[in-house]
């Protein structure tokens, strides 16, 4: 086939980089981002989740829209970052994944909240009344209660920034070989009317996200064998 | 060691106030579901604040509401028995044993290895706490509190998640592993029997208010309090209406009392157990009441009779009286028939106050 022989894998790559550091960034933020949230008084925590929640029902490109906003070298924090550390986000892949980031980070943030909400107070109770710090607490009994709900937290986290278009199109822009993921790779060819090259990139996004999702639940489903021990 | 409890809280439509000092080792807590039994010792154990008051083990004040003291959970060395033992689900047994234990590996070690033994769950070790029976569930979870070396235990009706035959052998159990334990253990149950065999003194709860407190075997011997004479299993009670130091009207049985004790002036009731009837056959004598059978249930080892009262104007009604019959006395009573009369035997005759 002509068009594989002279495909340009670059968006493969950047798309893949994308996801992963996205992904690394949200599992992070999102379950210490949770486990704070938790602990709020009930208004705060309205508000809080609600802000948090926002780039999940915002559409993308308004979320793009403030990010150019907040980071463009004309605004005070990207003229901050360049000056003080030589970081340009607007036009950059570092553009990609902050686009990616902040619209896929409410899917992390929100299931491994729900994950932690459904532990078992007792749990944690008879952790204090043990000697055990917080910290501890939330490694050892915390964690491993809500594994599940962080692996497929995880898994929509890491299709949702593979996929990202809106945001990443505005803040990152698509330069070829630097910014363009498949997403706008697909919507460039597809402009042009080629349809052959575009159906290729499809197949190949949609190859990769049902393997993490089929891979991913493997590993769920190993833990959930082990939940059913538990509660019988 | 004396341990003080004092506490002052209050939440919408509910509160705890009661005031406790102590120096028996079994401490029992008896009271109504949702009398705030459980929350006074989630007070104690630092999980929830009371808003005011004082709690001190021995010489340790753990919390202090006037000197701003409120020692964390952690650090309070008090341990705590869940109503679901609440062992950590992915851990196992040995990893559970030795979430409380402070030192070296080595140490941790041998403890865990200690626990294992004393608590009969030698190659138990591995497994997690799904894959256990519920006594070794509650082993597991007990071996995980000694190896903390508390220096009080708080047991929250425990096995109340078992029934039967299990329950009561959880319940023996229990019992004799901490026969060795040397600290204060307080156990908060709504099950008589279970706190009766436990507890030196007792805490009769009501409303969140210390309805009785003092040795467990007076208050069963004389409940004092109206809520006690209920919790502790007194079946018939009855509004009193006080005659003179030694005669009595009691009003929801219709009948009046005569004492050779004199009647505390501050009797507001008269409870009276239901296995003390005296049956009488023939002559009326003291203190005895005329009755017709409303209903009769048999129990393994009892007849349990609910009886409607006549009064001694001969008028029916008042509140129905509840008679239980052992199994022994059965004998008689199916030669002799039902008895003419039920007798309030004078001794047994419970003064109680509002």
């Amino acid at each position: 086939m002509a068009v594989l022989k002279n495909l340009d894998w670059s968006p493969l790559y950047i798309s893949l980089k994308t996801g992963i550091a996205a992904t690394i960034i949200c599992f992070f933020a999102g379950i210490f981002t949770a486990e704070k949230v938790m602990k709020l008084p009930p208004a705060k925590k309205a508000l809080a989740d609600g802000i948090l929640t926002m780039p999940l029902v915002l559409p993308p490109t308004a979320a793009g829209f403030f990010l150019l906003l907040l980071f463009s070298r004309r605004r005070p924090l990207g003229i901050f970052l360049f000056q003080n550390f030589n970081i340009k986000v607007v036009q950059t892949w570092l553009g990609c994944v902050i686009a990616a980031s902040v619209i896929a980070f409410p899917l992390m943030y929100r299931n491994a909240r729900a994950a932690f909400e459904q532990v078992d107070g007792n749990l944690i109770y008879a952790g204090r009344t043990l000697g055990m710090s917080e910290f501890q607490i939330f490694r050892k009994v915390v964690l491993p209660e809500a594994g599940p709900g962080i692996v497929s937290g995880t898994i929509l986290t890491f299709a949702r920034a593979l996929g990202e278009y809106g945001a990443t199109s505005m803040l990152a822009g698509n330069i070829p070989g630097k910014t363009g993921t498949i997403s706008q790779k697909i919507a460039m060819v597809i402009q042009d009317g080629d349809y052959q090259t575009a159906g290729v990139w499809v197949a190949i996004v949609l190859f990769i996200a049902f393997m993490a999702v089929f891979f991913m639940n493997l590993a769920a489903g190993k833990r959930r064998k082990n939940i059913r021990k538990w509660r019988e | 060691m004396a341990v003080y409890i004092e506490i002052k809280r209050k939440w919408e439509g509910f509160s705890i106030e009661l005031q406790v000092k102590s120096s028996a080792k079994r401490i029992g807590i008896l009271g109504a579901s949702g009398c705030g039994k459980s929350m006074t010792l989630k007070i104690i154990a630092g999980i929830e604040t009371p808003g005011e008051g004082r709690i001190q083990l021995g010489p340790r004040i753990l919390f202090d509401s006037e000197s701003r003291i409120n020692i964390k959970p952690q650090k309070r060395n008090v341990g705590y028995l869940f109503q679901n033992y609440a062992l950590f689900p992915a851990m196992t047994v040995e990893e559970n044993i030795a979430a409380g234990i402070k030192g070296n590996k080595a140490e941790r070690k041998r403890r865990v290895r200690e626990m294992t033994e004393r608590f009969r769950l030698a190659g138990l070790e591995k497994r997690l706490p799904g894959e256990l029976s519920g006594g070794q569930q509650q082993r597991t979870a007990l071996a995980r509190i000694m190896a903390y070396e508390p220096e009080m235990i708080l047991l929250d009706e425990p096995y109340t998640a078992f029934d039967g035959f299990l329950r009561d052998r959880l319940e023996q159990e229990l019992l004799t592993m901490l026969d060795d334990y040397q600290g204060t253990a307080i156990l908060v149950s709504h099950n008589r029997d279970e706190i009766y065999r436990f507890s030196e003194d007792l805490l009769i709860m009501e409303d969140g208010k210390a309805a009785v407190f003092g040795k467990s075997k007076d208050i069963f011997e004389n409940p004092r309090k109206i809520a006690a004479a209920r919790l502790t299993g007194c079946k018939n009670i009855s509004r009193v209406e006080i005659l003179n130091p030694h005669s009595m009207r009691a009003l929801d049985f219709g009948i009046t009392l005569h004492t050779v004790r004199e009647i505390p002036g501050d009797t507001s009731a008269v409870g009276f157990r239901a296995h003390e009837f005296v049956p009488i056959w023939g002559k009326r004598q003291k203190n005895c009441i005329r009755v017709q059978v409303e209903s009769r249930a048999e129990l393994p080892f009892e007849w349990k009779y609910y009886l409607k009262p006549e009064t001694e104007e001969g008028r029916r009604g008042g509140e129905s009286l509840c008679w239980f019959v052992q199994k022994d006395k059965w004998q008689e009573l199916s030669e002799r028939g039902l008895p003419d009369y039920l007798q309030f035997s004078e001794g047994k005759l419970l003064f109680l106050q509002e």
